[in-house]
C-alpha cells in the first residue's frame, strides 16, 4: 500500500486509456504523455497497460507501506527518497516506510511514477484511468491508501545505461496532419497557422489546451461531429483549441489539424506561455 | 432508404473519417448505423473502434491498416433497405417549475404557456442522434419548431443530474451534475448512465425517446423504486 501524505497539485492514476466506450460519450483518457508513462512501466518490466501515477508540476508526498520497485520518468520535479535526491529514468528499490517526495520543477510538466505490477486502483470499464463520474474520484487525495502488489525480495540490479530524451521536452515543433476541415482554410489562415509562433494559454488541462494567439476566422461551426485526442479546432472567434486525453468525443468546431501521437506526448509536457510551432507532416 | 455519396478522409495516423451529406436526417443516421454494423462485423478480429455522429462515422484501427478501398466496396454491398432493430424508451419527466428552472424564462421568450411548452415537448418521439459531451448525454432530434430556443451564452455552473433541457433545435438530458448551456424544463429520476451497467448507457444511437409527464409525487415514488432496484423502464422494440 502507498499512503498519500500530500496530494500535490494534480495527481491522478492513468493507464493507456478506456477504449470502446466513446459511443456512450466516455472519453478515452489515459496518461497525457504516453511515451513517458510507457517508459516508466518498461523500466520495471511491467505490462504496458499497468496503471501509473501522473504527477503535475508539484509532486505529492508518498509513504510506502510495502517493499517494491519504482521508476520515475517524464518531467524532472526533483524527486527524492527519504530526502536524498534520486535519478529519473531508472529503477529504484523501495523499503517499507520509505518516503518519496518532490521538489522544484526543472523541466517538463508531468512526471510518471510506476511501481512493480502497477497501481491496483479499481478498474472501471476496463481501465484505471481516473475521470469524473467514471472513477470514484478524478484525482488522488491526501490520506488515501493506494493498493499495490508486494514483492518478496529485492534483487539489486545493475543501473541501466542512462536514458536521455531531453528533446522530447525542449523541442517546440508540433507535427500535425491535415484535419477534416483543413481544405476550408483560406490561404492567409494557412500561412498564419504554419508561420506564426503560438504559445499555450493558462487555459490548459487534461481536456484541452487553448493557445494565446488567435487566427482570423470566418469558418462556420459544423454539425456536431467526431473528434479525437490531438484534434485542433478553430472556434468562431479564431481561438485555437488542441484536444488532449480527456477530450469530449464530439464537437462542432471545424477540425483544422490533427496532432500525431508523439506530438500529443510532447505537448503534454508544456505549460503556460511555452512556445510551439505547427509543422505539417504527411 | 438510399445509398449516399460518401467522403472518405484520413484522420490522424490511424483513422478514417467517413462523411455523409451535412444535413440532420433520420435516413442518414440509419444509413450510418447500418454501415457501422457492417464494419464492426467485418473487422471483428482486428480490434478496431467505430464511433458515429449526425453525419459521420470514424473508424480507428490501432493495429492493422484498413484501406479506404475496402470500405468503399463494403458500402456498395450494403443493403440500404435492411431494417435495423431499435428500442423506444418512455422516460418519465417531472416538469414542475422547481425542476424546470428555465420554464418561466421560456414562457416569456416563446410566448407560450408553461402547459403548452410541456404538451408540445411530450407530443413527439425523439430520435437519439448522438451520445457525447458527457458520458451518457443524449442528443435528441425531432423537436417541434415552436419550442426551439438557443443555448445560453454563458452556461449555468451546476445543472442537476437528470435535468431535461432545450438547446436550439435539440432536446437532451444531463446524465450527471455538470455545467451546461441548455434551457432546463424538467427532470427525470432515471439513471441514464451507470458504470455498473453493461453497457453503461442502455440507450443507443438510433433509439427513440418519448417523454411522459409525471407529478412531483410520482417523481419521488419512482426515485424510491429505482433505489430499491424494482423500477422498470417502459420500452418497445421496433424495426426501422
Amino acid at each position: 500500500m502507498i499512503e498519500v501524505i500530500k496530494s500535490g497539485l494534480y495527481t491522478s492514476i492513468q493507464d493507456k486509456g478506456r477504449f470502446g466506450f466513446e459511443n456512450y460519450g466516455v472519453p478515452i483518457s489515459g496518461s497525457m504523455d504516453q511515451f513517458s508513462s510507457l517508459l516508466a512501466n518498461k523500466l520495471l518490466n511491467n505490462n504496458e497497460n499497468d496503471a501509473v501515477m501522473e504527477i503535475t508540476m508539484t509532486g505529492p508526498v508518498l509513504k510506502f507501506h510495502k517493499m517494491t520497485k519504482i521508476s520515475i520518468t517524464g518531467a524532472d520535479i526533483s524527486p527524492s527518497l527519504n530526502n536524498y535526491p534520486i535519478k529519473l529514468n531508472t529503477s529504484h528499490s523501495i523499503n517499507k516506510d520509505d518516503i518519496l517526495s518532490f521538489g522544484k520543477l526543472k523541466y517538463g510538466l508531468r512526471c510518471y511514477l510506476s511501481v512493480s505490477g502497477g497501481f491496483l486502483t479499481k478498474k472501471v470499464l476496463n481501465s484505471r484511468s481516473m475521470y469524473p463520474n467514471i472513477t470514484k474520484s478524478f484525482r488522488i487525495a491526501k490520506g488515501e491508501h493506494l493498493k499495490i502488489n508486494s514483492i518478496k525480495y529485492l534483487k539489486t540490479r545493475l543501473s541501466m545505461s542512462k536514458i536521455d530524451y531531453l528533446d522530447h521536452f525542449k523541442s517546440n515543433e508540433i507535427n500535425v496532419y491535415k484535419g477534416p476541415e483543413f481544405d476550408k482554410l483560406s490561404q492567409k489562415q494557412n500561412l498564419d497557422i504554419f508561420n506564426k509562433n503560438f504559445s499555450i494559454s493558462n487555459n490548459n488541462n487534461r481536456m484541452a489546451f487553448q493557445l494565446n494567439e488567435s487566427v482570423e476566422n470566418q469558418l462556420k461551426p459544423i454539425i456536431t461531429s467526431l473528434v479525437m485526442q490531438g484534434t485542433v479546432q478553430l472556434t468562431p472567434s479564431g481561438n485555437i483549441l488542441i484536444l488532449m486525453r480527456d477530450n469530449q468525443t464530439c464537437g462542432g468546431y471545424p477540425r483544422i489539424l490533427q496532432l500525431n501521437e508523439n506530438s500529443i506526448n510532447k505537448l503534454s509536457q508544456k505549460y503556460m506561455n511555452n512556445k510551439i510551432r505547427f509543422k505539417l507532416v504527411e | 432508404m438510399k445509398s449516399y455519396d460518401l467522403k472518405y478522409k484520413r484522420f490522424g495516423g490511424n483513422s478514417i473519417l467517413i462523411e455523409w451529406p451535412p444535413t440532420i436526417d433520420d435516413s442518414i443516421l440509419k444509413n450510418i448505423l447500418l454501415f457501422k454494423s457492417y464494419i464492426d462485423k467485418k473487422y471483428v478480429n482486428l480490434k478496431i473502434y467505430t464511433k458515429t455522429s449526425y453525419n459521420s462515422l470514424l473508424v480507428t484501427y490501432p493495429n492493422e491498416i484498413i484501406k479506404v478501398l475496402e470500405l468503399r466496396s463494403l458500402y456498395k454491398n450494403l443493403e440500404p433497405l435492411k431494417k435495423q432493430s431499435f428500442n423506444k424508451w418512455e422516460i418519465p419527466v417531472c416538469y414542475d417549475i422547481d425542476f424546470g428552472k428555465d420554464l418561466m424564462f421560456l414562457r416569456k421568450k416563446l410566448s407560450l404557456e408553461i402547459e403548452e411548452i410541456i404538451s408540445i415537448h411530450i407530443s413527439k418521439e425523439y430520435r437519439v442522434f448522438n451520445l457525447g459531451f458527457l458520458p451518457g448525454f443524449l442528443y435528441l432530434g425531432g423537436m417541434d419548431k415552436r419550442i426551439h430556443y438557443p443555448r445560453k451564452n454563458s452556461p449555468s455552473l451546476d445543472i442537476e443530474k437528470g435535468s431535461v433541457g432545450i438547446g436550439g433545435f435539440q432536446t437532451g438530458i444531463y446524465p450527471n451534475q455538470s455545467p451546461g448551456g441548455w434551457n432546463i424544463i424538467g427532470k427525470t429520476p432515471i439513471n441514464l448512465f451507470d458504470i455498473e451497467m453493461t453497457p453503461p448507457c442502455f440507450i443507443k444511437a438510433g433509439d427513440k425517446v418519448k417523454f411522459v409527464s409525471i407529478s412531483k409525487k410520482e417523481y419521488g415514488l419512482i426515485l424510491i423504486q429505482i433505489q430499491s432496484n424494482i423500477y422498470e423502464l417502459k420500452k418497445t422494440v421496433f424495426n426501422d
